[in-house]
């Protein structure tokens, strides 16, 4: 019988506190009327408006946002097909530098990521631009995406890929026709962990991006060394928002697709 | 499977990761070799295959450990090394202090619970790493809500200056790679099996030793994993020492950036981009090593 004691509850309530507090602080003083983000001087929505008008912020915000589908499209359509190979592929030559290949890039300080890809994007002679912060973002995404898919194909029963083969379908077939659609809450938490990832993502696009191509993050992290302002808060609480109710959204749906396929 | 087939699925993401993962160190390896020089690109020898195999030879007889040797012998760049292991060691540590009672108490929590306990553990991870560090500006600055609650309380009468020193990179780094702490602790206390707690009780044992003989042994893979998990990244943290800890805190990762982006001394950046690749190298087999077991075991 596992007890649930006041020293469980106590270290639970201090625990989250320290997680979530400073979030909170963040999204109530973007509603602070005073430019000293740290004053209260009562209610106001005025940071939002002015971020509104704030074309350079706009501007970025759309470059993300375009860095970011992309990013998570292409990442997950690689990391699906990385997921596959590792769990369904067996032994090849050389599979231990592809594990390796895909599991490094998760723990990789960011600098060093980041450093290398543009010295050879700088090697290759590409120039450095909006598709270059999405080459970079997508190579260590879809390494996220490979380790949150192949989690889940692990645990199916191959014997359905191997009835569907038996049946006459041909490898490609079987694919999409029996082991996506069973994977398909996976891949779709891989595409969202992909967005998010390069949405966030400040060292490795200061790095690789170039003229023209300033996201959100840089522009957050040029402002933000400036000193904090409300304005910036206001943004933070946009973004927080949005992923908040995208990963709650996620959930749910990953959730009720679980209880539709009994595999709960 | 067509071996053909085969070999083309397994060929699009190797080739993709050879090429933008490998394949960069090599050449940043190379470039550590190189010596900076004013010119576009920033440093010398560069490949020149205009002039056949002596061009090449002639590269390769030019490279050398300058470089490293000039690492060695500048007390800034072991000092960052230092400063970021001793950053990184504690900060583990501190995560652990942090992490622990809340996976345990996570563990031990009602069933009904516990999805939305991972859940909310989880979820601060998906928002913006960079917003979560700027929170705690506003939060540690002299004139910060920190500040103000604590001299509101009477606790002290002068602020306490923790923005722009190693504490706050302290706190900045416990607070961004918490969960990772928490979860790989919690996934190895939520399947440990309580009737081992009660036999080592029956048998004689205090409440206070089961712990220490029971359950933080059965936990040890998952603290290992999270340990894992909150140094290799602080190691190389630059978005945390930067933001917060000012400019006396030194940190690879800060000083990788700056050779970079100010000096734009390119030869530097790659050396120490190698230097704490080499350091890390260990730590990041081990982490690969624990992934493909775990990943075989659950096959």
């Amino acid at each position: 019988m596992k007890r649930f004691t006041w020293f469980n509850a106590t270290s639970l309530t201090f625990g989250f506190a320290f997680l979530y507090l400073p979030i909170l602080l963040l999204v109530i003083y973007s509603f602070n009327e005073s430019k000293l983000v740290t004053v209260w001087a009562g209610f106001s929505t005025k940071w939002y408006g002015e971020l509104l008008g704030n074309k350079a912020m706009l501007d970025a915000a759309w470059v993300t946002l375009r860095v970011a589908l992309l990013t998570a499209t292409f990442a997950t359509i690689l990391g699906t097909i990385a997921a596959y190979v590792l769990v369904r592929m067996g032994r090849f030559r050389s599979r231990t530098v592809f594990s390796g290949m895909v599991y490094a890039p998760l723990v990789m300080p960011e600098v060093i990521t980041g450093l290398s890809l543009l010295l050879l994007f700088i090697a290759l002679g590409i120039p450095r631009g909006l598709m270059t912060v999405v080459l970079a973002h997508t190579t260590f995404a879809m390494c996220y995406v490979a380790v949150v898919v192949s989690s889940r194909l692990v645990t199916f029963d191959k014997s359905l890929e191997e009835a569907a083969l038996d049946l006459g379908c041909s490898p490609l077939d079987a694919f999409f026709s029996v082991t996506l659609p069973i994977i398909a809450p996976s891949v779709i938490a891989g595409w969202l962990l992909a967005f998010t990832l390069s949405l966030d993502d400040l060292v490795i696009a200061s790095f690789t991006s170039g003229p023209g191509a300033t996201t959100l993050p840089i522009k957050i992290y040029s402002a933000v060394r400036l000193g904090v302002s409300p304005e910036i808060n206001a943004l933070s609480t946009i973004l927080i928002s949005i992923v908040a109710i995208g990963v709650i959204a996620a959930s749910l749906i990953q959730k009720r697709m679980a209880v539709r396929d009994g595999t709960a | 499977m067509g071996n053909n087939r085969r070999w083309l699925v397994i060929a699009i993401p190797y080739l993709w990761l050879l090429v933008f993962f490998l394949v960069p160190f090599i050449i940043v390896l190379k470039i550590s070799l190189s010596d900076p020089a004013v010119s576009q690109p920033p440093y010398t020898p560069v490949l020149d295959f205009s002039n056949g195999f002596a061009g090449i030879a002639d590269f390769f007889g030019k490279l050398d450990f300058d470089t490293y040797a000039f690492l060695w012998s500048d007390s800034l760049y072991i000092n960052a090394f230092l400063s970021s292991l001793q950053i990184a060691v504690f900060s583990t540590f501190f995560s652990l202090l942090v992490a622990f009672p809340m996976a345990y108490g996570m563990a031990r929590a009602p069933e009904r619970w516990r999805a939305i306990l991972v859940m909310l553990i989880i979820l601060p991870f998906w928002t913006s790493f960079l917003i979560r560090v700027y929170a705690w500006i506003g939060i540690l600055r002299t004139e910060g809500l920190l500040n103000q609650f604590l001299l509101w309380t009477g606790i002290i009468s002068e602020p306490l200056a923790i923005m722009n020193t190693t504490t706050a990179v302290y706190i900045g780094i416990v607070y961004s790679y918490l969960p990772f702490m928490v979860l790989p602790i919690y996934s190895t206390l939520e399947k440990m099996d309580e009737s081992l707690l009660e036999a080592a009780i029956d048998l004689g044992c205090s409440r206070i030793s089961a712990f220490w003989l029971v359950t933080l042994p059965l936990a040890l893979p998952g603290i290992i994993a999270g340990c894992f998990l909150v140094f290799i990244p602080a190691m190389g943290e630059f978005v945390i020492p930067d933001l917060l800890g000012g400019s006396g805190t030194l940190m690879m990762g800060k000083t990788l950036w700056n050779e970079f982006f100010s000096n734009r001394d390119w030869p530097v950046a790659s050396a120490v981009a190698i230097v704490l690749l080499l350091f890390l190298v260990v730590p990041i087999l081990y982490f690969q090593r624990q992934l493909e077991k775990e990943s075989e075991v659950s096959k």
